[in-house]
C-alpha cells in the first residue's frame, strides 16, 4: 500500500529536477537582465517550497495513485468483491479506504519534501555549472531566503491535496456503475476532479498563507 | 412443508419495482432449518434480485424478509452486520478479492471475525480449501486459478466461519460435472449431515433436482410452482415442464419484448437486438 509512494519515487525525481533546472535557466535568464543573478537561488527555493513542489508532485501523485485507486476499487466494485465484503460483515471503508488514506496522507508530503529536494539540486546545476556559482554560496543563498514557514505552508498545501486526492478517488471508485466502461469513466472524472480541486485549493490557500496574513 | 421449530426465512408479501416495472411481484415462502431451497427459473426472471432482497443487499419496495426470526428489511446497516456473521453467502463468480491469496481470501472472514490465533485459522483454511477439493493452493492468487476453482475459493470462504445458513448464487455454473457432483455432495453433507440450510439459485437442473429438499420456481415476478422436487416432477404446469426438461418451445417466452426490454435496468436496447426478435418471430 505505501508503495503509493516509493515507486513513484522515480517519477517525481525526474519532475522535480527538471523543474529545478528550468526554475533557475528562467531566472538566470530575467534576472540576467537587472544583474541580479545572485537571487536565483532565492527564486528556485521559494518557487518550490511554496508552490511548484506541493502543486507538481500531486499532480503526478493524481495522474498515478489517485487513477489506480479509482480503478482498483471501480473493479471491486463490478466485480462483486465489495457487495463480498458487505455480506461477509466487513466495512469496505474501513477495508479498502482507510489503508489508502493513511498511504496518501503519509506519502504525498513525503515526496513533496523529497521533490523539494531533488528540484533545488537541479538549480545547483544549472548556477554551479553554466552561472559559476559555487556550491556553498548557492547553499547559504537559498537557506538565507526561505523561512520555515515557507516549508511548513507547503507542507500543509500537500496534506491539504492528498485529503482531496484520496477522497475524490475513493468516492470515484465506490460510486462505479456499469461494467469496464463504469471504471473507465470513474478514473477520468477522479483524475480530472481532483487535479482541479487542487488546483483551485491551492489558490485559495495561498490567498491566506500570503495574501491575507 | 416440514414443521421443525419456526422458519429460518420468512419471505412475505415482497415487491420489487425498478421503476414502473416490478421485477418480484408479491413473493411469499419460508425456508425452514434444514431444507435446501432450490430458487430456479429464467434468466433475468428475479432469482438473483431475490436473493439479494434476502441477504439485506437490496431493500423491498414492499413488504418483508426475516432471517433467523428478525426482519432484515427495516434494519440499519449495523445491525444486519450482526446478522450476516451468521450466515455464508457464495457469489456467482466467487467475488475473491483480487488483491489477496486463495488462502488470505477464506481467512478473511476468521480473521476479521474472530480472535482465533494464526495457527487455529490456517489450519481451518487448510481444512476447508480440502473440503472443497484445493488443497495447496493457499498461495495462489486469484487470477492464477479458473473460474471453477475461484468458486470452490468463494464457498470455502462462505463456509469459514460454519454458518447456520448458506447462499448460493449459481454454485455449479462452469464447474464440470464431477466438480458439480463434488459441490452437490459437500452441500448435501453439510445440510443433511450437519443440519444447515441451504439457499440455491440455479437453473442447473441435474443438480438442482439432486440437492433439493423445497423447489421455487419464478416467473413473471411470481411464483410459478413450488413442493417437493417430487411433486415440482409431477407438476402439471407446462412451464414447469418446459423449464426442467429445457425445451425450446412452450409457454416461457423466448426473449423480452422491445418495450420489456427498454425498461429492464442495465441494459441498453441494442439496434441488432430489434432484427433477431423479428427473426425469431418469422422462423419460431
Amino acid at each position: 500500500m505505501v508503495f503509493i509512494g516509493v515507486r513513484a519515487a522515480p517519477m517525481v525525481a525526474l519532475t522535480a529536477f527538471s523543474v529545478g533546472v528550468t526554475l533557475a535557466m528562467q531566472a538566470a535568464h530575467s534576472l540576467e537582465t537587472l544583474g541580479a543573478e545572485m537571487y536565483i537561488p532565492d527564486l528556485v527555493m521559494l518557487t518550490l517550497l511554496r508552490e511548484m513542489g506541493p502543486v507538481l508532485i500531486a499532480v503526478i501523485v493524481i495522474g498515478r495513485s489517485g487513477s489506480a485507486v479509482a480503478a482498483e476499487i471501480g473493479t471491486m466494485k463490478v466485480s462483486e468483491e465489495i457487495e463480498a465484503l458487505e455480506i461477509m460483515a466487513i466495512n469496505p471503508v474501513q477495508f479498502l479506504v482507510v489503508p489508502r488514506f493513511i498511504a496518501m496522507m503519509v506519502m504525498l508530503p513525503a515526496l513533496t519534501i523529497f521533490g523539494n529536494y531533488i528540484g533545488i539540486l537541479g538549480g545547483w546545476a544549472v548556477c554551479r555549472f553554466t552561472l559559476d556559482f559555487n556550491t556553498a554560496g548557492y547553499i547559504l543563498r537559498a537557506l538565507e531566503s526561505a523561512e520555515t514557514w515557507d516549508l511548513y505552508s507547503g507542507m500543509i498545501k500537500s496534506v491539504v491535496f492528498a485529503w482531496i486526492t484520496i477522497t475524490i478517488a475513493c468516492n470515484a471508485g465506490l460510486t462505479v456503475e456499469g461494467g469496464a466502461e463504469g471504471v473507465g469513466q470513474a478514473t477520468t472524472t477522479a483524475v480530472v476532479q481532483a487535479l482541479l480541486a487542487m488546483l483551485v485549493m491551492n489558490a485559495v490557500l495561498t490567498g491566506i498563507f500570503f495574501f491575507a496574513a | 412443508m416440514k414443521a421443525n421449530g419456526k422458519p429460518l426465512i420468512e419471505v412475505d408479501r415482497l415487491v420489487r419495482k425498478f421503476g414502473e416495472r416490478s421485477v418480484l411481484n408479491d413473493i411469499s415462502f419460508n425456508v425452514h432449518p434444514g431444507d435446501t431451497l432450490v430458487i430456479m427459473g429464467g434468466s433475468g426472471c428475479g432469482k438473483s434480485t431475490l436473493l439479494r432482497h434476502m441477504i439485506g443487499a437490496m431493500k423491498p419496495t414492499s413488504g418483508t424478509v426475516k432471517l433467523f426470526g428478525e426482519e432484515i428489511t427495516g434494519m440499519k446497516e449495523r445491525e444486519i452486520l450482526r446478522i450476516r456473521l451468521r450466515f455464508g453467502m457464495l457469489f456467482q463468480s466467487g467475488a475473491l478479492l483480487a488483491s489477496l491469496t486463495v488462502g488470505e481470501n477464506v481467512a478473511l472472514p476468521l480473521l476479521q471475525h474472530t480472535n482465533k490465533s494464526v495457527d487455529e485459522i490456517e489450519e481451518i483454511v487448510e481444512q476447508k480449501l480440502q473440503m472443497v477439493g484445493l488443497t495447496g493452493f493457499e498461495d495462489l492468487r486469484p487470477d492464477e486459478i479458473s473460474g471453477g476453482m475461484k468458486k470452490r475459493v468463494g464457498l470455502a470462504r462462505a463456509l469459514a466461519l460454519d454458518p447456520e445458513l448458506l447462499f448460493s448464487d449459481e454454485p455449479t455454473s462452469g464447474l464440470d460435472p464431477i466438480m458439480t457432483a463434488v459441490v452437490d455432495e459437500l452441500t448435501m453433507k453439510l445440510t443433511r449431515g450437519k443440519g444447515m440450510t441451504a439457499v440455491v439459485v440455479s437453473h442447473d437442473m441435474t443438480s438442482a433436482f439432486r440437492i433439493a429438499t423445497r423447489m421455487i420456481m419464478l416467473g413473471h415476478g411470481g411464483i410459478v410452482a413450488q413442493g417437493t422436487p417430487d411433486e415440482i416432477r409431477a407438476s402439471s404446469n407446462p412451464e414447469v415442464q418446459q423449464f426442467i426438461k429445457g425445451e425450446p418451445d412452450g409457454p416461457i417466452p423466448l426473449n423480452l419484448s422491445q418495450e420489456e426490454h427498454e425498461h429492464h435496468q442495465h441494459v441498453k436496447p441494442r439496434p441488432f437486438l430489434g432484427a433477431r426478435d423479428r427473426f425469431h418471430r418469422k422462423t419460431g
